[in-house]
């Protein structure tokens, strides 16, 4: 195990911002940076409460002031309670705010529907100017941070709460899809690292019964591939997207959207059903629930290739 | 006595501007609010000495450098006074009189509600409770300059102005100033019968602020307040305006809120503005 994202990140910007006083670090209360030491770049440090209205519009107005503003909340916050100010402030003002946006998908588990952030990608996508990422882990979040400082736009990164494997997928270009496995009978899209891993793990029970796919990691969903992502569908009668989101607006979306206007391929979208967690559980746990696993992702990729009976977990997707 | 003219050579004079400025200044609002699509006429009328005063006597700005790093912030959090700002701007020389004619027209850079694409204006506003929060942020990203912001009285019903109001304080923001234009009233009539502000200076000092009660409507007394801060704690100025002031017709009434009007209706606000100037100056 890595340290979990939201923590490789922080180590990141402390560092960073020692060296670079245009960058500072608001916070919302979280409790990611209990006892850290800026050092010299404490100043650049600010606390603003549980206020995120507030905690917007200061980003917004330090970054019309020539600032890189690290703004720290949960997803849902960040997007939901928050969203006018991204909107107005920081999207429609063009600004280089960068939101650190932890506790993404089912990332907050058992503490419930109030903490998932499960629209989060659907809104973001729609903000013009954004650049919307979700590292796989934290060495792609580490690598996403380093590059989002200079971008003259707003970066929303989407973060978890806990550890995650590392994944073995090279270096994490803003805006590039990772290409992670070749197969010629049907594409997994995924983003996030759970989605990810699944996918992964499907290729290999696919393969073991004679099924290759290909898996792309589209950690950036905005600006996305489109060129790497329908050269990625090209030819295969099917593509499956998996995410830790709902399914409406997020990588689902997108993939379907762009593939219907340049190579229509028919597209399955694995990802958390039109609900609320009705159950309760860590993330694992609810990941298993409602079928984001390899397991359900190849019974779907067998059942779209007509191999075997549908998957009786289906309907539920 | 004449009007002098705006020039660009002289950021922030130290002369209280000239009553013929505001006279103008109102004649500009009501003339775009006889343009095709109208405009907020009662909010930018009551706004005219609260901005005339920051931009000839208190800002730090200059017009023929508008983004200059050593300026003051002026954020006009509510926004639909637009037409007011869009008024003082050209008359301070931030962009040519001629040009407050396009407004609301298609090819404009003047629409409803300000976009940073007009001269001097530095973040788009219109949606209620934005501007105290930004301003902290230009606040804290240089603390040698001071940040302004003005907002309508109906806009304190919004929960972001506490948020921010909360964090100025906490902050130590004492180069945040807050305008409130306490006219009274908003779209559905009273505030105090909407949602009750009142004990407004009460409530700003319970949130840790200095706070200045002025008659909005005299450029002296709102010179005296926004230039007496007190050190560690930002300033509110609670400027009690009337809502479409300089209009008798309409002045104080929540119908003075948005206005399209007519060629006879124009012709006689020009009227009564002329008049009222003429005695003024006599």
């Amino acid at each position: 195990m890595t340290p979990p994202a939201r923590e490789a990140y922080r180590d990141l910007l402390v560092k960073l911002m020692a060296d670079d006083p245009r960058l500072y670090c608001l916070d919302s209360d979280t409790g990611l940076f209990a006892g850290v030491d800026f050092g010299v770049a404490a100043g650049r440090y600010v606390n603003l409460g549980i206020a995120e209205h507030n905690l917007m519009g200061v980003a917004a107005g330090l970054a019309a002031s020539g600032k890189i503003p690290f703004v720290n909340t949960m997803a849902t916050f960040a997007t939901t309670r928050a969203l006018e100010s991204l909107k107005v402030d920081i999207a429609y003002g063009g600004l280089p705010v960068r939101i650190a946006a932890t506790h993404s998908g089912l990332s907050a588990g058992h503490l419930g529907p109030t903490h998932h952030a499960l629209e989060d990608l659907a809104i973001m996508r729609a903000l013009p100017g954004f650049t919307v990422v979700t590292p796989a882990d934290a060495t792609a979040a580490e690598e996403a941070v380093a590059q989002s400082v200079d971008l003259p736009g707003p970066v929303y990164l989407r973060l978890g709460r806990k550890a995650t494997p590392p994944l073995e997928a090279g270096p994490t270009v803003l805006g590039r899809v990772q290409r992670l496995r070749d197969g010629a009978d049907l594409t997994l899209l995924a983003c996030g690292p759970h989605p990810v891993l699944a996918c992964l793990r499907a290729a290999d029970l696919l393969a073991a019964g004679g099924v290759e796919v290909t898996v792309v990691n589209v950690h950036t969903l905005k600006p996305l591939d489109v060129e790497a992502i329908v050269a990625a569908c090209a030819g295969v009668p099917a593509v499956i997207t998996v995410e830790e989101h709902w399914r409406t607006g997020g990588l689902g979306g997108a993939v379907a959207e762009t593939l219907s206007e340049h190579a229509p391929t028919r597209v399955a979208r694995i990802g958390m059903p039109d609900t609320f967690a009705k159950v309760v559980g860590g993330q694992e746990h609810l990941l298993e629930h409602y079928g984001i696993t390899g397991e359900h992702i190849a019974a779907t990729a067998l059942s779209l290739l007509g191999g075997t009976p549908d998957d009786p977990d289906l309907s539920r997707v | 006595m004449s009007v002098p003219a705006s020039t660009t050579d002289e950021p922030a004079p130290n002369e209280p501007a000239p009553v013929q400025v505001t006279d103008r200044i109102r004649e500009h609002i009501v003339a775009m609010c006889a343009g095709p699509e109208g405009g907020h006429l009662g909010g930018s009328m009551s706004l005219v000495e609260i901005l005339t005063t920051l931009y000839f006597d208190v800002l730090r700005v200059d017009p023929a450098d508008p983004g200059a790093a050593d300026r003051d912030i002026l954020i006009l959090s509510k926004g639909h006074g637009a037409i007011g700002l869009y008024a003082v701007l050209a008359e301070r020389g931030f962009f040519p009189v001629e040009e407050l004619a396009t407004y609301g027209r298609p090819g404009s850079r003047l629409m409803g509600h300000p976009v940073r694409m007009v001269p001097g204006v530095e973040v788009a506003t219109g949606s209620l409770g934005h501007g105290l929060p930004l301003a902290n942020g230009f606040a804290l990203a240089d603390r040698d300059r001071r940040c302004f912001v003005i907002v309508g009285d109906g806009e304190l019903q919004e929960g972001s102005v506490w948020e921010a109001a909360m964090s100025t304080a906490g902050l130590g923001l004492d180069n945040v100033t807050v305008v409130v234009d306490r006219n009274g009233l908003q779209i559905t009539g009273r505030t105090e019968d909407t949602v009750p502000l009142e004990p407004l200076a009460d409530r700003w000092r319970a949130f840790g602020w200095a706070v200045r009660e002025v008659d909005g409507h005299s450029e002296a007394e709102l010179r005296a307040a926004l230039t007496a801060g007190v050190p560690g704690r930002p300033l509110v100025v609670i400027a009690r305006t009337v809502k479409g002031n300089g209009l008798p017709s309409v002045q104080g009434r929540v119908e003075s809120h948005y206005a399209r009007l007519g060629e006879r209706q124009f012709a006689r606000a020009m009227a009564v503005l002329r008049a009222r100037a003429r005695r003024r100056s006599s």
